[in-house]
Formats: C-alpha cells, sequence, structure tokens
C-alpha cells in the first residue's frame, strides 16, 4: 500500500499581464514533493509566502484560475484530478483555511459547521454533535445565531475548524489553525489534531507556531520560496544544532524563546538560478548561485543544500560526489508531470474580520 | 514624553452582549506595553477605541490628558493582524505607502522592504512584505503611539525578529509608544517593559 498523500514534482506559477500585454510567468512553488503516511501528522513550517497555502489549494483543487500546475496529487493511490477533487473535498479530504473569507457571510455559522446533510436524521446527528463541538471550543448557544462578521478573528478559527472536524476527514489540511487562538483553545486544538492520528487519520498542519507543530507532528517540512528545504524528524528542532540547512536553524533560533535571535533578509520574489536561500546564506559556497541543490535523503532526513553540517559533527558534507550540479528541475517536471490547470474561486488570501 | 490615556471604557456592539467595561490603561512614549487575553475578549476593539476607528464608547481616550483631534493625521495609529485587509487591492504598493509618507531611504532599508516590490500589487506579497508596508505607512513623523493588534502572528519566527527589531529600534530612537498585543506570551516577554492581562482590565 502506497501513502495516504502523495505529491510528486509540483511546481505552480502564475501568469500575470504587466502592462497591459506583456506576459509574465511567476513561478512560485519548484519541484515540490511530500507524503503523508495513515496516523501521520506532518507539519509544514516556513517563511511567509513560501507556498505553503498554495499547496493546500492544490491539494483540494481551488487554486485561482491563472494558476498553472504540474506534477500530481495522489490520494490513497489514486491520481486527484480536478473532478475527483470536487468530488471529495469537505467529505474524505477537509481543509481548515488560513483564510476566514472561506466562511459564507450570509449563513449563520451553526448552519456552515453541519454543512449539507442527507436527511433529517443526519441533520439532527450532526447538529448534536455541532454544538458539542463548539461547546469544547468555548463557543457558547449564543454564537450558533452569529454571521461571520459578528465574530473575533479567533471565533472565527474555531467555527471553522469545528466545519472540518464534524466532516471526519480520512486526512484533514490545516492551514494555520491556531493563530491568535488563547493557550487553552490552541490546546483543544493540539488535541483533536491528535485524535485523528489515533482514528489512523492523516494531517497536514501548516503552522508558524513551532510548539503547535512540535506537539503534534511526526515530521516537519520545511519551506523556503517555493522549495521544500529540508525535513526532519521533530525531536531534532529542539536543538537548532541538530538541523541541516542554514534557514532551518534560523528559523529555531528566531524564537523568542530560543534567544529572538534576529537573521537579515528576505526571500527571493522570482525564482533564481540557483539556491533560493544564496542571498542570505551564512556558508554559501561559490557553486550555490547558479546551481540548484536537489533534496536528497541524508539518514532518513530530507535536505536541499551543497554544503550542510552533519548532524553531531562540525564536519561539512559536500554534495559534490553524488549528484552532480543539477541544473533547474523546472525542466525535468515540466516533461514527466501530468499537466492540469485548474480554475476556480479566487485566492482570496487572508481574512477576519479585524477591520468590519 | 507624552502619555497616552484610556479612562473607564465600555462598549458593546450590541445591547445585549456589553464587550468592554471601564477599562483604564496608560502607555508613556518611552513604553512597551503589551497585552495579552484570550481570543474574542475585546482586545482589537479596544485597539480600534484608541485608534479612533470606534467613536460610540463610553470614556476617555486622551494624550496628556487632551481629546485627541481624529481629523487629520491621527498620532495613534493602529497597526493589523492582516496587511491585506487594510490595502486598496487596486493600488500599487508605491501608492500604498504614499498615502501616508514618503519614507526616506534609510528607514525603508531598516525594514528591508525592496524597491522591487514597490511596483507590485498588494495581492503578489507575501503577508511578511505587505506587514514591512503597512508597519512603515504607520511610522509617519506624527505618530506618537503605534497599537500592534498580533501583528506578526501571521509571520514566520525570522521574519517576527526582523520586523520588532526594527520597530522598536525606531520607536525607541523617536520617542514613540507602543501598545503590543499578543496571545503569545513568551514574545510578549522578550519585547515589552511590562506586561497587562486583558481579563483584570476589564471588569465585565
Ligand atoms: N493569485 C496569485 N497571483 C500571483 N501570486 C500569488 C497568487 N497567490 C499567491 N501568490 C504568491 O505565491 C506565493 C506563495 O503564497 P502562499 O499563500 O502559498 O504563501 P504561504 O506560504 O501560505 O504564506 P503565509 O505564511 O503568509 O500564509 C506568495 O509569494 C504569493 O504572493
Ligand atoms: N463588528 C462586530 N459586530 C458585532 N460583534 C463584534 C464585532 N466585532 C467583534 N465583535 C464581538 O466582540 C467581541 C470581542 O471581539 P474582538 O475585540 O475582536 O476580540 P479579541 O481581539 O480579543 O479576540 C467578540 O465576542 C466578537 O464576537
Ligand atoms: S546550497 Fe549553498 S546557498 Fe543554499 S543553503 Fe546550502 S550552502 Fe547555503
Ligand atoms: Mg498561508
Ligand atoms: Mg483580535
Amino acid at each position: 500500500m502506497g501513502k495516504l498523500l502523495e505529491v510528486n514534482n509540483l511546481s505552480i506559477s502564475f501568469t500575470q499581464y504587466v502592462q497591459g500585454l506583456n506576459r509574465h510567468d511567476l513561478k512560485v512553488i519548484s519541484d515540490l514533493s511530500i507524503d503523508i503516511d495513515e496516523s501521520e501528522i506532518v507539519a509544514v513550517l516556513g517563511s511567509s509566502g513560501s507556498g505553503k497555502s498554495l499547496l493546500a489549494h492544490t491539494i483540494l483543487g481551488i487554486l485561482p484560475y491563472n494558476a498553472h500546475v504540474t506534477g500530481d496529487v495522489n490520494f490513497k493511490g489514486q491520481i486527484l484530478d480536478q473532478e475527483k477533487k470536487e468530488k471529495i473535498r469537505g467529505k474524505e479530504i477537509c481543509l481548515i483555511p488560513q483564510s476566514v473569507n472561506f466562511l459564507d457571510p450570509l449563513m449563520k455559522v451553526s448552519q456552515q459547521a453541519v454543512g449539507e446533510c442527507k436527511d433529517d436524521n443526519e441533520r439532527k446527528e450532526k447538529e448534536k454533535r455541532q454544538r458539542e463541538v463548539f461547546a469544547k471550543y468555548g463557543l457558547d448557544e449564543s454564537v450558533d445565531d452569529l454571521y461571520p462578521f459578528e465574530l473575533s478573528g479567533g471565533m472565527a478559527r474555531k467555527v471553522l475548524l469545528s466545519t472540518a472536524l464534524l466532516n471526519d476527514p480520512d486526512l484533514l489540511i490545516a492551514d494555520e489553525p491556531t493563530p491568535g487562538l488563547d493557550a487553552k483553545s490552541v490546546e483543544e486544538t493540539i488535541q483533536d489534531i491528535r485524535s485523528l492520528k489515533e482514528h489512523g487519520k492523516g494531517v497536514l498542519l501548516i503552522t508558524h507556531e513551532i510548539d503547535v507543530a512540535l506537539r503534534t507532528a511526526d515530521r516537519i517540512a520545511i519551506f523556503y520560496s517555493g522549495y521544500v528545504i529540508e525535513i526532519n524528524k521533530v525531536e531534532n528542532f529542539l536543538n537548532s544544532e541538530n538541523l541541516l540547512h542554514p534557514y532551518t536553524k534560523a528559523l529555531v533560533d528566531a524564537l523568542p524563546k530560543n534567544g529572538f535571535k534576529l537573521t537579515e533578509g528576505v526571500q527571493p520574489l522570482e525564482d533564481v538560478p540557483g539556491c533560493p536561500y544564496y542571498e542570505n546564506c551564512p556558508i554559501r559556497l561559490d557553486k550555490c548561485q547558479n546551481n540548484k541543490p536537489e533534496l536528497i535523503e541524508h539518514d532518513g532526513i530530507m535536505i536541499r543544500c551543497f554544503n550542510f553540517k552533519e548532524t553531531g559533527s562540525e564536519e561539512v558534507v559536500s554534495e559534490e560526489t553524488g549528484s552532480e550540479d543539477v541544473v533547474s528541475e523546472e525542466v525535468v517536471s515540466e516533461e514527466t508531470g501530468s499537466e492540469d490547470v485548474v480554475s476556480e474561486e479566487d485566492n482570496n488570501e487572508e481574512e477576519i474580520n479585524d477591520e468590519a | 514624553m507624552m502619555k497616552l490615556k484610556a479612562e473607564n471604557i465600555s462598549f458593546s456592539y450590541n445591547k445585549k452582549r456589553p464587550i468592554l467595561k471601564d477599562i483604564s490603561l496608560s502607555l508613556e512614549s518611552n513604553q512597551i506595553i503589551g497585552l495579552i487575553g484570550d481570543s474574542g475578549s475585546g482586545k482589537s476593539t479596544l485597539c480600534k477605541i484608541m485608534a479612533g476607528y470606534i467613536t460610540n464608547f463610553t470614556g476617555d481616550v486622551t494624550i496628556d490628558g487632551k481629546e485627541i483631534s481624529r481629523n487629520g493625521f491621527d498620532p495613534v495609529q493602529l497597526i493589523f493582524q492582516h496587511p491585506e485587509k487594510t490595502m486598496n487591492p487596486k493600488w500599487k504598493m508605491e501608492k500604498v505607502l504614499r498615502e501616508s509618507w514618503i519614507p526616506p531611504q534609510d528607514l525603508k532599508d531598516t525594514f528591508g522592504l525592496k524597491d522591487n516590490w514597490l511596483t507590485r500589487w498588494p495581492s503578489e506579497l507575501s503577508g511578511g512584505e505587505l506587514q514591512r508596508f503597512s508597519i512603515l505607512r504607520a511610522l509617519n513623523p506624527q505618530t506618537k503611539f503605534i497599537i500592534a493588534d498580533e501583528i506578526s502572528t501571521m509571520l514566520d519566527a525570522v521574519t517576527q525578529v526582523q520586523i520588532w527589531e526594527a520597530l522598536i529600534k525606531h520607536c525607541r530612537a523617536n520617542d514613540i509608544g507602543i501598545l503590543a498585543v499578543s496571545h503569545d506570551k513568551d514574545l510578549l516577554d522578550v519585547i515589552c517593559d511590562d506586561i497587562l492581562y486583558f481579563k483584570e482590565l476589564n471588569h465585565l
């Protein structure tokens, strides 16, 4: 049996029209592969704008119309095309979206959580569970009849979470389920995610809150500028010395309780010919500028860097011997990947009635 | 030095559910004060009142004892968790910024603002990039106080440090006070002089 979910060599670009007719392709995800097993929680951390939400939207088939996608998504051993994605979303695969704009502004929140029902029996059953799940998250009965604009950001997030849990999916994709939530609600979320795993489900957890990832995930994938740069075991994140990629180390050292260490630099706006971290990398080599490191396995850890330090030793592992400087995998994935131009919905990132 | 004061603030969106009752707090322009509390408890509502976005409240918001003039440029600037919601999607970033003021190059550098971002639309930048704009926009020379409502919640840890370091550096140097709202106690411990607990302020 294969994995529950496998994403293979995914690349996404957006077609933009600059000043009228000048077409410009903006590449935002490159050669991305990731998999999730049953009873497994994989967390995704990374720079903002690195493509985390786009990955979620690809799996669900809700990318905007101007997205061009190559590579494939396998679920339970089947390739998901747009039609299949539409059929199983909200059922076998559920999304907790990052943006609370996903809530229907014209529908009371309890109705949205219950969703479509086959018959009255199912409705009664779901309404009962809806109340239980809401209550668990501290949403009292007065909240049932509110419309989305009347919710605070945190409350809206709890509604989105409850909605997804009520559908009892085999794979939950949670895109930032906890920002702005107080400690108690974060705790509830963590318990719910863990309980899915105990019931044999898979979870893709996208988050900026490393603590939440550490307390739930089996593996953590790090994204930077549209690339997976490292996939490591959870325990290695407790000490940045055990991490391989310089950006992953910077991310962990930047946590308030790990020293709030400043690392300068921002991710490139456009795909670059060499390593995406080249501009900011403290250990870069000459060849990093124009050659792309591939994602390779090292001791069960996936790493995309020519010059990473081996865990626990001072020795620098150089990749020169094995994979020769691979220039741009774009070409490769564009040929092998099944083309799949999806349309639908505007990708209205972001949310909240904060300004309402 | 100046002092921003909120005194006996009460407010409800509708009569059935009071949100804020008799809240008082003060902030000096050389201070960074943290505010922590449960989600939905009313922190953002209080922020909007202090920054003049909500006006039908009872109580007083003053600077050095005087009512704040909200016409023209407001000396109390609110920065939101979701920068994209406060930007006109049909304006390029250059215009978004210029709407408030034209910051000098060194300030743009401090905030890591790249020139090639200026010609983009808001939808073409990430949350971290947009938040740098919204902070810079709020740092107009007439600003005396910044209310930062979960401004780094949607950002990665590296960007969070960059943004706070730059904001604190600028505010310390220019005698601007900061009220930092967050649910992240670890963060507030690192950046604030003092932390207030919302439920102790709110007399519901
Ligand atoms: N419709 C679009 N047109 C052009 N660029 C887009 C579009 N949607 C997203 N992007 C770009 O794709 C990149 C990845 O976006 P995405 O929303 O996946 O980031 P993210 O990793 O989820 O970030 P965050 O941590 O801020 O949520 C960003 O640079 C973004 O600006
Ligand atoms: N526009 C609105 N209309 C009605 N109720 C609102 C509105 N905005 C917020 N509320 C309510 O006010 C309370 C406080 O919200 P908010 O200040 O956003 O909380 P916090 O920032 O502490 O999470 C919540 O119960 C929310 O439901
Ligand atoms: S490949 Fe080179 S530039 Fe990229 S992270 Fe590794 S050392 Fe740094
Ligand atoms: Mg996102
Ligand atoms: Mg709030």
